[in-house]
């Protein structure tokens, strides 16, 4: 085809880049961590007690070599920006495509918040005693009442795994303290609610630093971006102190039955994608003040990654509505 | 780099380091063509053993083994990549772009697939065992009294699910930034429309499998009690989590199918498409009730009424976008001026068993019958006419369609019908019987069965081994026809073919529509 002859007025190209060993280093790198990870617990789980030590350097080998073939396909990216490469078209791409990740993301949460409200709303009661099945859990579990947060698992109420007559797989302690606003003794000792106010300021702080890189304010943006990421680093540590307490004061843990599983799998995710936003947004920072990168007009990066906060933060609203005050 | 494009690079470097979206989108079929022949030796095995009553070839465990590995291989290695595969080769010729949205992570998709396979493949030599406790990995059979292997199975499934998460938002990135001016949404070849809702679905419900996934490896590992009665979890939440993934999975595994065929039937009734706008309203549909109905495949578990009802009611209502489709490739065909080549030949193959498989599913959706149906054979019968019949017959019917303008050269026809006969008889005489089977009782996934089962099921394994079999004749004549086929060099290679694909040269060169082409200002669409 002659090209040229049918190219409308004003159309930039769209780069297509040229082949690349990015994604095949990444499949490297991602195999090896979940081989290693698979390896490792398998180990713990299922292992002798003197198990050979591979497994674990496996692990962060792939992690290793995946983070580093995640940070030179990211400095990728940011240099065929910087070198014009990018046409609007394609950089709208990158706009779709973070767009579609975080709703993907917003999906996993969705799996969690659905076992929440299941098990609250139907499969707690129902083990009580209540609903279509509610004789023969009466006869399972007797004695098991169901409330939330739990003050017993059904598996206590029979008397321990020993006499429990089915799904006998370990044992199931409650918490003698949930973290539940219903169990807070102080509110002002009450670690969530400063989590809450935190986290809300932050995306606060975000917009202010975004509000001032579309003014072209140059120390405003890094100062407020600045105060983003440390009230990000606030919250983890914050977050990493109510595991404490949980553990060390609540006897609450993993293994603190459905309370335990869904109060740490929704915290701990949650946690950890707030600590990849918090990360996402240093490296915006540090590109700011190390390189100077970003204009009022060409900024995805920092962009992307306030959407990616404002995100976690809109996950811990309904964290703070549905696991700890209602 | 620069203006002037190049051919591909030589070597193994082109396939491991490529961006092009039909480079991908080869290696997605050869993969998926692969996962078919080892998904295909496990259902051997299966109808080996099943040849008579009695055990005769495989110990129990291992049988359950095939089962389990036969269904997870075949829906996301053979399936599910293969229709990737096509979206990659067809969706930027027929929109009119010069590649996929973000070529890199295209690449990136691909390549987490073979060693996520090589993974959950590997299980079969681990102490144990590999995963047996069938395709849906119910708990607690998947947790508690799962072999160790199944944190590989687990881990493999998070890297299929990453695999398709960045293909999907690659496809509707595409999709919705990278048409040629003036290629409206309505102006799309279906193919496009339905692949942009499988996408779509394949975003919202992977994710929730990678949760399922999570809670299984939390209970196996770390003592959690998601899935365990004694601390106040529930097996049944499983089974929620898992078809609120499953249900849409079907429809991710169908909707391309019928793309295809929409694209097919009116090539070679040689008319425009009956009702293109409402077979778009129909598959946004199909897409949407999917989310609704998924405790339909647990009736028998012990919901509450209100909910059986529900399920029931809203599972028959999906029956009216699928006829409304139904009825559309039916009139598409009325008065056309049809020629049966090989692929209008597996496309009606498609029409006709592929309803017959829905009308077993409209069956199976009447909640009080499913008491009867359910853990059947019938079931068996009901999902492979629209997996096997459904999907896989439409993706052979795209491999003949395509081939000539991907490879520049023309299949061996005779071979194609010879193939599209085999098959078509084979897989009948494999599953029909099973429908009958399953009506008197006998339960799947087991390894010996009641006397009376024998005749039939002597039958299907006849047909399951004649139908394994005409799939090499398949590959054969691939092979042939790149080798050696006859060459082609018109660019439209079938008459009545619509579509911007079919205005490139024969075969498609490496970089196409580096610039927009024009997009005629008539709706494509009669």
């Amino acid at each position: 085809m002659a090209a040229t002859e049918h190219a409308p007025a004003g159309y930039e190209k769209y780069h297509v880049p040229d082949s690349s060993s990015l994604a095949v280093r990444a499949t490297v790198g991602l195999i090896l961590t979940v081989f290693g990870a698979g390896l490792l617990l398998n180990d713990m789980t299922f292992g002798e007690t003197h198990e050979s030590g591979n497994a674990k350097w496996v692990l962060a080998a792939g992690l290793v070599f995946f983070i580093f073939t995640l940070a030179s396909w990211f400095r990728t990216t940011i240099r065929e920006n910087m070198q014009g490469m990018n046409s609007a078209q394609l950089n709208h791409s990158y706009v779709l495509g973070m767009f579609w990740f975080i709703f993907s993301e917003v999906m996993f949460f969705f799996a969690f918040f659905g076992t929440l409200f299941y098990v609250r709303q139907l499969a707690g009661p129902w083990l009580a005693g209540e609903g279509d099945g509610g004789r023969m859990n009466g006869l399972l579990w007797p004695g098991f009442e169901f409330s939330w947060p739990p003050t017993i698992t059904p598996q206590e109420a029979v008397g321990g795994t020993d006499i429990q007559p089915i799904a006998n797989n370990g044992a199931f302690l409650t918490q003698e303290r949930s973290m539940s606003f219903a169990d807070a003794h102080h509110w002002y000792q009450w670690l969530p609610m400063w989590n809450t106010i935190i986290l809300l300021s932050s995306s606060f702080t975000v917009h202010v630093a975004h509000t001032a890189l579309l003014k072209d304010q140059r120390s405003k943006f890094n100062l407020w971006l600045g105060i983003t990421v440390a009230l990000g680093i606030i919250f983890v540590g914050l977050q990493a102190a109510e595991y404490y307490e949980a553990y060390v004061l609540f006897g609450l843990t993993l293994n603190s039955g459905i309370y335990g599983s869904t109060f740490f799998m929704l915290t701990g995710f949650h946690g950890f994608h707030v600590f990849m936003g918090m990360t996402m947004l240093l490296i915006q920072l540090l590109r700011s003040v190390r390189g100077h990168h970003f204009t009022a007009s060409d900024h995805f990066g920092f962009e992307a990654s306030s959407w990616y906060w404002h995100f976690v933060d809109v996950v811990w609203v309904f964290l703070f509505l549905f696991v700890y005050i209602l | 780099m620069g203006d002037h494009h190049h051919g591909p690079a030589k070597g193994l470097s082109r396939w491991l380091f490529t961006t092009n979206h039909k480079d991908i989108g080869t290696m997605y079929l050869w993969f998926s063509f692969a996962m078919f022949i080892l998904g295909g030796t496990f259902a051997m095995i299966i109808r080996a053993e099943l040849f008579q009553p009695g055990m005769q070839l495989v110990e129990p465990g291992f049988f359950n083994q095939m089962t389990t590995l036969h269904g997870l291989v075949m829906v996301f290695g053979a399936i599910m990549p293969s229709f990737v595969g096509l979206a990659n080769w067809l969706i930027p010729m027929m929109i009119g772009a010069p590649d996929m949205a973000l070529p890199r992570m295209n690449n990136w998709s691909f390549w987490i697939l073979p060693p996520g396979f090589l993974m959950l493949a590997s299980t079969l030599f681990m102490e144990g065992g590999a995963p047996a406790f069938g395709w849906t990995f119910y708990a607690p059979l998947s947790t508690t009294y799962a072999a160790p292997s199944v944190t590989f199975f687990i881990f493999a499934i998070h890297v299929l699910g990453i695999s398709s998460i960045m293909g999907s938002i690659n496809i509707i990135a595409t999709i919705m930034n990278m048409r040629a001016p003036g290629m409206t949404y309505m102006k799309m070849p279906l193919f496009v429309w339905t692949w942009f809702i499988t996408a779509f679905l394949l975003v919202a419900v992977m994710p929730v499998l990678a949760g399922a996934v999570t809670m299984m490896l939390m209970d196996i590992h770390f003592g959690t009690s998601f899935f365990s009665a004694a601390g106040g979890g529930d097996p049944v939440l499983f089974q929620h989590i898992f078809w609120f993934f499953g249900h849409p999975e079907v429809y991710i595994i169908i909707l391309p199918a019928f793309g295809v065929v929409s694209q097919v039937i009116p090539a070679f009734s040689r008319k425009p498409l009956f009702g293109y706008a409402s077979m778009v309203y129909a598959t946004a549909a199909i897409a949407i009730l999917s989310f609704v109905v998924w405790a339909h495949h647990m009736y028998t578990v012990g919901m509450p009424v209100a909910g059986e009802l529900f399920f029931m009611y809203a599972t028959m209502l999906i029956a009216v976008p699928t006829g409304v489709k139904v009825f559309n490739w039916v009139s598409t065909m009325w008065r056309g001026s049809l020629s049966f080549e090989t692929p209008m030949l597996f496309s009606i193959g498609f029409l006709v068993l592929f309803t017959i498989g829905g009308f077993t599913g409209l069956m199976l959706s009447i909640a009080p019958a499913d008491f009867q149906y359910h853990d059947t054979y019938f079931v068996v019968a009901h999902f492979h006419y629209v997996m096997v019949a459904g999907a896989v017959f439409s993706m052979t019917s795209a491999v003949y369609f395509w081939l000539p303008k991907w490879t520049g050269r023309m299949y061996n026809e005779t071979m194609g019908k010879v193939h599209f006969w085999i098959s078509f008889v084979g897989f009948n005489v494999t599953f029909f019987p099973q429908h009958f089977v399953g009506l008197a009782g006998m339960p799947r996934r087991v390894p010996d069965y009641a006397l009376q089962f024998a005749d039939f099921n002597m039958m299907s394994s006849i047909g399951a081994f004649v139908y394994g079999a005409s799939q090499i004749m398949f590959l054969y004549n691939v092979i042939a026809t790149i080798v050696s086929g006859e060459k082609v060099s018109d660019e439209q290679v079938w008459d009545g073919a619509e579509g911007l694909e079919w205005t490139l040269p024969t075969p498609a060169p490496y970089h196409t529509f580096e610039v927009p082409p024009k997009i005629e200002a008539t709706p494509a669409h009669g």
